[in-house]
């Protein structure tokens, strides 16, 4: 058996969440090939072949992958499917909008954002915003799979050596062009690996406010992330959304403040190991899921909590 | 131009949800059930559309069991012009959603079909993607900003990393976002309206379309429970725990 990985990365660096799709594609079994379809992106290539797990590593270079278009990649991966018992991605956005384009070339029914590889073909995934666990087998010739990162641990960056091989096969479809994109330039670590993470909600009442929380961050080396209702708001901007239909994380610490705990909200942190928050509603769904709850007016509490950092000297690992 | 809308009927996003006691699937007998809130934000787009004269004709479109058809009548009198319900009892999967789609575009040839870029029930994320695989048409999803743009049309997608911009060719699938809009509530008078409006009836057979699953739903589980709860007292003592006790700053 053979499992072919497709790679996220933004032709400079490999995603983190490719390592993550690496081990769980490893726990169904099979030798692991790593698809990496950009443009420019010969150091990606050269990353994924280090990895551990990894067998081979196939790059397709050409400028209609570049931006990672799924109308262009989508066949791509289609063509090159037959060899393969598996087809996996990690379930970011690129991954979210490429697979099921393919799926549907290949006339397969995808299997989304996995929790758990229970056998070859049984999976478990989260459904209804997580307040269920789904227990799936698939019928399908070839699985394909997404892979939600924070239920498996990164495979090694380093310790692999696999062949890197160069393959023909991309078009641009000519159905869309990529403009541009506006991405938030963060000197944070990525909230979706970050060891902390610390959120806020419509509590903050503006986006001013959250430089509050930045300042936290920095002392602790967290990522800042944000409710919907913060998002909405134009607190900040949409990647910060933790949730159902934002990101999910599951750091050592989270820490929500002005955050009610709505199931959508819990669905993008509740496996974090520490939950802290900060609420002045004592009876906020929050604290039901709280760790460690603070029943205080963010205000005073989230100052105060910078300035008690601060006074015992502690730092960010 | 005209809009195609696929609607689900959900369970209610402010329902509890429970598991069966066994672990067959979760338990929808006298529970809330209304339309995906992301395509209420679809239908939204394409009424908005018919509103501003760039779209003619929206169609609202379910496959699902008869009290479907409630959800295809709130897209109605949410400004949808007629509708068509596919009748099936049970659960369908995206890809025999998508293909029945695919089959329903080919009769009613419309320019554009937006979706919700998720059913809050399955949680699959794949509906229009395997559409437009399925059509060969452009694809642009998780789309929070719609515009006209010669000949085509331009969208804003919120990505992992910010937001992206990208411009397809038209016939376009868009699925939506949360931020594209906010949907509106039918007012009484359009309501009463809407009951009037065509909602025609087809099945699976008619389309041509084998509805088996691929996946075996081996059991479906309540998920770990949290034992939270535990207050502290003071900001020291929230340090003092996280450091001392939990250590994890
Ligand atoms: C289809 C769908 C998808 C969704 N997806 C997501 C998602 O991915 N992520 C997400 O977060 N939400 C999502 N939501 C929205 C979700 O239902 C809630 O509306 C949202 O999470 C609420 O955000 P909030 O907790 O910041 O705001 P609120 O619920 O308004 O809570 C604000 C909290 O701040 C507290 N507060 C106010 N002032 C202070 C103060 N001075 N000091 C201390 N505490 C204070 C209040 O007590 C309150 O508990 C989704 C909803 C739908 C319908």
């Amino acid at each position: 058996m053979a499992i072919l990985v497709y790679a996220d990365h933004n032709n400079a660096e490999l995603s983190t969440a490719t390592l993550n799709a690496v081990t769980a594609a490893n726990e169904m079994g099979g030798d692991v090939t790593v698809l990496v379809a950009g443009d420019g992106c010969d150091a990606v290539a050269a990353a994924a072949a280090k990895v551990a797990g990894v067998s081979k590593v196939l790059v397709a270079q050409d400028a209609a992958l570049k931006d990672h278009l799924a109308e262009n990649v989508a066949p791509l991966i289609a063509g090159m499917a037959s060899g393969y018992s598996h087809i996996v991605a990690p379930a970011t956005t690129n991954g979210k909008n490429i697979m099921p384009r393919a799926a549907a070339l290949l006339d397969i029914q995808q299997v989304s954002d996995i929790t758990e590889v229970v056998s070859p073909d049984t999976f478990v995934r989260p459904i209804y915003a997580g307040n269920a666990m789904a227990t799936v087998q698939s019928t399908d010739a070839i699985k394909m799979v997404t892979v939600r990162s924070t239920s498996f641990d990164p495979a090694a960056e380093e310790g692999g050596s696999a062949a890197v091989e160069a393959v023909g096969g991309a078009a641009d479809a000519g159905l869309s062009s990529f403009e541009g994109a506006a991405l938030s330039d963060n000197e944070r670590p990525e909230l979706t690996t970050a060891r902390v993470v610390i959120s806020g909600g419509r509590g903050m009442q503006s986006g001013d406010n959250f430089a509050m929380l930045e300042e936290v961050a920095d002392l602790l080396g967290a990522a800042v992330g944000a409710s919907r209702a913060a998002v909405d708001a134009g607190y900040v901007p949409n990647d910060y959304q933790v949730g159902q239909t934002g990101k999910v994380v599951a750091p050592e610490l989270y820490i929500a403040v002005g955050i009610s705990g709505a199931i959508q909200h819990l669905a993008g942190m509740k496996d974090s190991k520490v939950i802290a928050c900060i609420n002045k509603d004592e009876e906020a769904p929050i604290f039901q899921v709280a760790d460690l709850g603070l029943v205080a007016d963010l205000f005073e509490a989230v100052p105060a909590l910078k300035a008690e950092l601060e006074k015992q000297g502690i730092q960010a690992r | 131009m005209k809009v195609l809308v696929p609607v689900k009927r959900v369970i209610d996003y402010n329902v509890k949800v429970r598991v069966k006691a066994d672990q067959s699937g979760v338990d929808l007998a006298n529970v809330k059930m209304s339309m995906n809130p992301f395509d209420e934000i679809a239908v939204e787009q394409a009424v908005r559309m018919k509103e501003a004269g760039t779209v003619t004709e929206v169609v609202a479109v379910t496959l699902g069991a008869e009290q479907s058809q409630e959800t295809l009548r709130t897209a109605l009198a949410m400004g949808a012009d007629r509708a068509i319900h596919v009748v099936h009892d049970g659960e369908l999967e995206p890809l025999a959603v998508a293909k029945m789609l695919a089959k329903l575009v080919e009769e009613e040839s419309p320019d554009m079909v937006i979706l919700g870029k998720q059913a809050i029930d399955d949680d699959a994320n794949q509906t229009g993607q395997i559409l437009s695989g399925l059509l060969g048409w452009s694809q642009g999803t998780f789309v929070s900003k719609v515009e006209a743009s010669d000949g085509g049309v331009k969208v804003t997608r919120e990505v992992d990393a910010g937001l992206e911009t990208v411009a397809l060719k038209m016939p376009a699938i868009l699925t939506v976002d949360l931020r594209l809009n906010e949907p509106r509530y039918a007012s009484l008078p359009n309501i009463m309206k809407a009951r009037k409006k065509e909602i025609a009836k087809k099945t699976p057979e008619e389309l041509g379309v084998d509805t088996a699953p691929r996946l075996t739903i081996v059991k479906v589980e309540e998920p770990p429970k949290r034992q939270g709860g535990a207050k502290v007292g003071s900001v020291e003592e929230l340090v003092s725990k996280l450091h001392n006790d939990v250590g994890v700053i």
